[in-house]
């Protein structure tokens, strides 16, 4: 093939121009080169670092050393029923508190409803604060308040004559505890997504139906909540998302030795088995295998969205 | 405005509902407060409620003479001081870079940071980087890990973005360069994302537990989180199983964890009033990326 020298030329003149500009722009380059380099060593090595799962990993031999073993640390943890134990435990948690959902709706719209500007600033300042009370802390508090023999709560019930109540010993009690210190810490964090929502609804339509005699109820029915509900649709999304992932931070502040049967997640059994007992290999296999359901539950969410939103999350 | 009774009354019970619930979020913490306060035999009896009775600080004295306790507070303080100046620093640089009009290989690069916002590895391949790299057991295991946050470093970009591109052209026709731009002009128009930013990076590695737990072995570089986790949750757990005979350590007394707690909670509720209304506005920039 030939290329005439006016074609020559022009490619010759873009190259440089296509030169120029990387010359332009380099100090950009040297700004990515520190967080490209982060990104490469911090979270694209940890994803090459899944290849353990299918490794015979020996310490002395390191990641890349040790030998392929295929698929036989998978067959080893569907073998083992810790892992459904935990596997359960976690979609169990996460689906209780699921049943919580609607609470910050809940208080977004009573706090909509009040018109005092003092007392709803002051709520919603108290509202929001457990959210930075960090999990060490809240973990703390509860065995203060709510351990059998010697937590606040139950010193409280035992002096009006009561029996105490086993709130981080029984498996049954300590579910309902998980949850609701749960809903404690973040009900009034996830509240702020939905003021912000609320007052993007028109005025207007709250005017009409006051001259039309809607009463509250009907108002908040009517009006409030479908304002809110693309809000609420995306959420509720991405929670389902979120579902085969439950954090570490929660579950292992608020176990103790007398719940471990449903206290024992993903989260907690892949640092118990991987870095207390140091097998590596398997753990990493656990966690791959919920990184992996994550993935498809998030872009599942993903899809949901497009779908019933005509738009998606990210 | 309340034109009759009735709405007067649903309107005090919205009040009591929302009032009654707000107390419940801070009525523990109070509880916590007035027992670190109190005198020993005031907390055997039972008797302190939301007010310290036998008012004394000897609790706090103990934390204070206690030098371990210290050493985590100080080491807490710089780790959260370094992370948040490299944390704020790497995020910029790299929200600029990405907020730019034309450069070759930012759509690549951003896909890449975006991509790692999906996939998360679990905790044990970076546990392995981290011995593999001869990281455990340091503080820089605290930092570069999380120098930068995928999600923080979109919002930051997004708000880069905003700044209207006649003022850069009209920047680069003066002879400004790109070091002069963002230090001279991106920077103080962008200063309540920087400090959103700046105090999301500090809160997070104040409260951090997880990467400390998992990173660190050696006593004397434990941050306050984990030292209050052995402190106030292990001892109580090692507590329990002691009465059943498995274990005979002395139990911690109740009015040395709750004055532990003030201790390490204390700083992040008094600059709360004052952060928070920056905390609420990057929660919303970043309300739909979840």
């Amino acid at each position: 093939m030939q290329i005439s020298t006016r074609q020559q030329n022009r490619l010759f003149t873009a190259n440089r121009r296509r030169i120029a500009a990387v010359k332009r722009q380099w100090p950009l380059y040297i700004f990515m080169l520190a967080p490209m380099a982060f990104f490469i060593i911090f979270k694209y090595l940890p994803m090459a670092g899944v290849v353990v799962a299918f490794k015979d990993y020996n310490i002395f031999k390191g990641v890349i050393g040790s030998e392929w073993i295929g698929l036989d640390v998978f067959r080893e943890i569907f073998a083992q029923p810790q892992f459904y134990k935990a596997l359960r435990n976690t979609l169990m948690l996460n689906v209780i508190s699921l049943l919580t959902f609607p609470v910050p709706i809940i208080l977004a719209i009573l706090l909509n409803e009040l018109r005092m500007k003092w007392f709803k600033r002051l709520s919603q300042t108290l509202l929001y604060l457990p959210h930075f009370i960090s999990w060490v802390i809240v973990g703390g508090m509860a065995i203060r308040l709510l351990a059998t023999n010697t937590g606040s709560v139950n010193e409280f019930i035992t002096g009006l004559g009561g029996t105490p109540i086993p709130f981080l010993e029984d498996s049954l009690h300590w579910i309902a505890t998980y949850v609701g210190i749960g809903v404690w810490r973040h009900a009034g964090w996830g509240m702020i997504l939905y003021l912000a929502a609320l007052t993007g609804i028109n005025k207007e339509l709250y005017e009409a139906a006051d001259v039309d005699g809607a009463s509250r109820m009907r108002k908040i029915w009517h009006i409030t909540l479908p304002g809110i509900k693309p809000t609420i649709v995306v959420l509720f999304i991405i929670q389902i998302g979120h579902m085969a992932d439950i954090g570490f931070e929660q579950p292992y502040a608020l176990q103790n030795g007398y719940v471990m049967d449903v206290a024992q997640v993903i989260s907690t059994y892949v640092y118990t088995v991987g870095i207390q007992s140091a097998q590596f290999a398997l753990a990493t296999a656990v966690g791959l295998f919920q990184s992996v359901v994550g993935v498809i539950l998030l872009l599942s969410a993903e899809l949901v969205s497009r779908k019933v939103n005509n738009q998606g999350i990210f | 405005m309340l034109r009759n009774p009735s709405e007067k009354l649903t309107n005090a019970m919205i009040m009591i509902i929302i009032g009654s619930i707000a107390l419940l979020c801070i009525v523990p913490m109070i509880h916590i407060f007035a027992l670190s306060f109190s005198g020993n035999r005031a907390l055997m009896s039972g008797e302190v409620f939301l007010w310290p009775v036998d008012w004394n600080l000897n609790s706090y004295k103990e934390i204070f003479s206690d030098m371990a306790m210290i050493r985590s507070l100080m080491l807490t303080v710089i780790l959260v001081t370094v992370y948040t100046g490299i944390a704020l620093a790497m995020t910029t640089i790299a929200a600029y870079a990405l907020s730019r009009r034309d450069f070759k290989g930012k759509n690549i690069m951003f896909g890449m940071i975006i991509i790692t916002m999906f996939f998360n590895p679990g905790i044990i391949p970076n546990y392995l980087l981290m011995k593999e790299l001869h990281l455990l057991d340091s503080l820089a295991s605290l930092i570069l890990p999380i120098a930068i946050n995928a999600f923080l470093l979109i919002i930051m970009k997004t708000s880069f973005s905003q700044i209207p591109t006649e003022l850069e052209d009209s920047a680069w026709m003066d002879g400004c360069n790109h070091f002069r731009f963002l230090i001279q002009i991106v920077l103080p128009l962008q200063v309540p994302i920087l400090v959103t930013i700046a105090l999301y990076s500090a809160v997070d590695r104040w409260n951090m537990f997880q990467d400390a737990l998992f990173y660190i072995n050696n006593i004397d570089l434990y941050p306050l989180q984990l030292k209050l986790y052995q402190l106030v949750i292990n001892s109580q757990v090692n507590d329990a199983t002691a009465q059943e005979g498995f274990n005979s350590s002395t139990p911690i007394p109740q009015g040395l964890q709750s004055a532990s707690i003030v201790f390490a909670t204390l700083p992040i509720i008094l600059v709360y009033p004052w952060v928070q209304k920056y905390f609420i506005s990057g929660r919303l920039v970043g309300a739909v990326k979840g």
